[in-house]
């Protein structure tokens, strides 16, 4: 984070049912930063908290505004702070239309007087694919699209900052896909800096650019999302089953005739199903710690395509489970692999040995927004 | 005198009061009930109950108590005097403006209630989008609070009309009889029948009953197409 960029800068301590929260962060006013961790560790106190909802003692910053500080017994009542709430549920206005719920936040951003809006009513709309219901009531609408009206309602209100609960949560898998590519489009167009709370790691690894781990009420790790994902210490906290990290590669090639793209990394060659992407475009790619198998010679007659030379930077076994989780450095991205602690015995895996990574499957994320 | 003629226009008198009555007491409700109903649909006091127990009480209370009460406070010597006083009158008792203030503590329960409940069914949640989207609370209730609640406010409306158009004990005991100023319907239905006049007595009566129907039919097919349009 550069010093001169507006960030977010929260720090709150109260106690939250049955635990303290403690936590401190910044994130900055650009891109999405995701408040990740298991459900009950305080993540969407802390939105309400930013949001002015819930009132726990602390210190509360958006750029150079100051919104809350207890000492100063300065707190600044939601209304009055510019910030988009989008509820795990999407809370439509059962009384108003769908237009009319837009226009809610819409009509009363604050702005000066006669000033055009900032945000344009049918770019949003159009984004989110919802012109068609614009007429109609809440109650007859499907529960992404409630949710998507929801999304624009927020923007429409002009916020500095859009803060997102678990939004997807409460939606079928399809639904979900779609809607986040909604989403990344948001993103992409709008440039509005989001906070994202979610406790599932392949949404966040596809939309987040920053992480911030919790649990129980603390900070356990804060950083760009390929650093902490590469962190073997917070795997208890990002997933086993899901765990894995990000690795971004440039497009530069294509099979046609077998449907292929073909990418770089680092000097690498990696093949994944075809993508609609251009040569040169980078883009970037989630592989499951589970998804990748270690090899200590270069295998032959195998099916994986993917086959990456690498080192072992560090071994962690997990004690009382038949699992350690490894690091490897591809000579540039990092890969963590996940094998049995028979295997680490058998083969002598150690930190600093050369082997070679065999990835079972990638899955494409996004492309790269920069 | 049973045989005296059909007095159709000595009807009309009461008629017209209790329309009166009813209208005024259901207004001053709902500008008087909506604050409280939503003090207790949203405080959390701990003495909030209490509150709500008070004005319940009408409902389990004999109409002849409250009334005994209201006329005590209503008399030269209460609250009711010295307000009277300020327009240079001695009592509250036995007056329009007295039957309007005993109406409204009688009829209170009826609209309060529906009004607290159709507060509480919609949780904090669309406040706290409201706030989020940059509405103060005042302009929340008006925008957000008021219009999720429209069938509470009918509900307690009709209710606290037809509930003050019935209203007898407490009428009695501080509104007496006078024509035109306290005489109510029920009121005048309880005199045609200790003149024995019979005729009269069965309109007003039957009046009454069809009235009730109506209002009770309407209010639960209202209520049947509001559950639909929620659904």
């Amino acid at each position: 984070m550069n010093a001169d960029t507006p960030v977010l800068d929260a720090a709150f301590k109260g106690p939250v049912g049955n635990f303290n929260l403690d936590v401190a962060f910044k994130a900055p006013l650009t891109g999405v930063t995701a408040l990740f961790g298991a459900s009950g560790c305080g993540k969407t106190t802390i939105l309400r908290c930013i949001a002015g909802l819930h009132h726990l003692p602390g210190k509360l910053a958006l750029g150079d505004r100051l919104w809350q500080d207890d000492t100063a017994n300065l707190f600044r009542p939601p209304h009055k702070r510019r910030v988009g709430y989008v509820f795990q549920e999407p809370s439509l206005f059962a009384h108003l239309t769908v237009r009319g719920n837009l226009n809610f936040g819409a009509r009363r951003a604050p702005r000066g007087n006669g000033a055009a809006p900032a945000v344009d009513f049918d770019q949003v709309v159009g984004l989110l694919g919802i012109s068609h219901l614009l007429d109609r009531a809440p109650a007859r609408l499907s529960g992404g699209e409630r949710q998507r009206v929801a999304v624009g309602r927020a923007l429409l209100s002009e916020p500095r900052l859009l803060l997102m609960d678990e939004p997807l949560s409460a939606l079928d898998r399809s639904t979900k896909d779609e809607i986040l590519a909604y989403f990344e489009a948001l993103q992409r167009e709008l440039n509005i800096p989001i906070l994202y709370v979610s406790h599932d790691i392949a949404e966040v690894t596809r939309l987040a650019d920053r992480l911030v781990v919790l649990s129980r009420g603390g900070k356990v790790a804060e950083g760009s999302v390929g650093e902490v994902l590469e962190r073997l210490d917070l795997q208890p906290m990002t997933g086993r089953f899901e765990a894995g990290v990000m690795l971004t590669a440039t497009v530069k090639g294509r099979d046609e005739a077998f449907n292929l793209t073909f990418l770089d990394h680092h000097g690498q060659t990696l093949t994944i199903p075809a993508v609609d992407a251009a040569v040169g475009d980078i883009i970037r790619l989630r592989v499951r710690a589970r998804d990748v198998s270690l090899a200590v010679q270069p295998p032959t007659g195998i099916s994986i395509r993917n086959i990456l030379k690498g080192r072992i930077v560090e071994i962690r076994e997990e004690a009382n489970t038949a699992f350690a989780e490894t690091l490897i450095d591809l000579g540039g991205g990092r890969l963590r692999a996940r094998v049995t602690r028979h295997a680490v015995a058998d083969l002598k895996l150690a930190e600093g040995m050369p082997v070679y990574a065999l990835i079972k499957s990638i899955t494409f994320d996004r492309r790269s927004l920069g | 005198m049973p045989d005296q003629g059909l007095d159709l226009a000595g009807l009309w008198s009461p008629i017209r009061l209790t329309l009166e009555l009813a209208t005024v007491t259901t207004v001053a409700l709902l500008i008087i009930g909506t604050p409280i109903a939503w003090w207790l649909a949203r405080s959390k006091a701990k003495w909030k109950e209490a509150v709500a127990a008070v004005v319940a009480l009408p409902l389990v209370l004999p109409p002849t108590v409250l009334g005994f009460y209201l006329l005590v406070a209503m008399g030269p010597d209460g609250p009711g005097g010295w307000i009277a006083g300020l327009w240079g009158e001695r009592s509250l008792a036995f007056t329009f403006q007295g039957l309007v203030i005993g109406s409204v503590f009688y009829s209170m329960p009826f609209v309060v209630q529906p009004i607290r409940n159709a507060f509480e069914a919609f949780g904090d949640r669309p406040l706290e989008v409201a706030a989020t989207l940059h509405a103060s609370p005042w302009d929340a209730f008006w925008s957000v609070a008021v219009p999720l609640a429209r069938p509470g406010f009918l509900t307690g409306a009709v209710l606290g009309f037809a509930h003050t158009v019935g209203e007898f004990g407490v009428v009695l005991m501080i509104g007496g009889n006078i024509p035109g100023e306290t005489k109510v319907l029920s009121v005048a239905i309880y005199d045609y029948v200790e003149t024995l006049r019979w005729a009269e007595a069965h309109i007003l009566a039957g009046g009454l009953l069809v009235f009730a129907f109506v209002v009770i039919l309407a209010m639960m097919l209202l209520e049947k197409r509001i559950g639909r349009a929620a659904r």
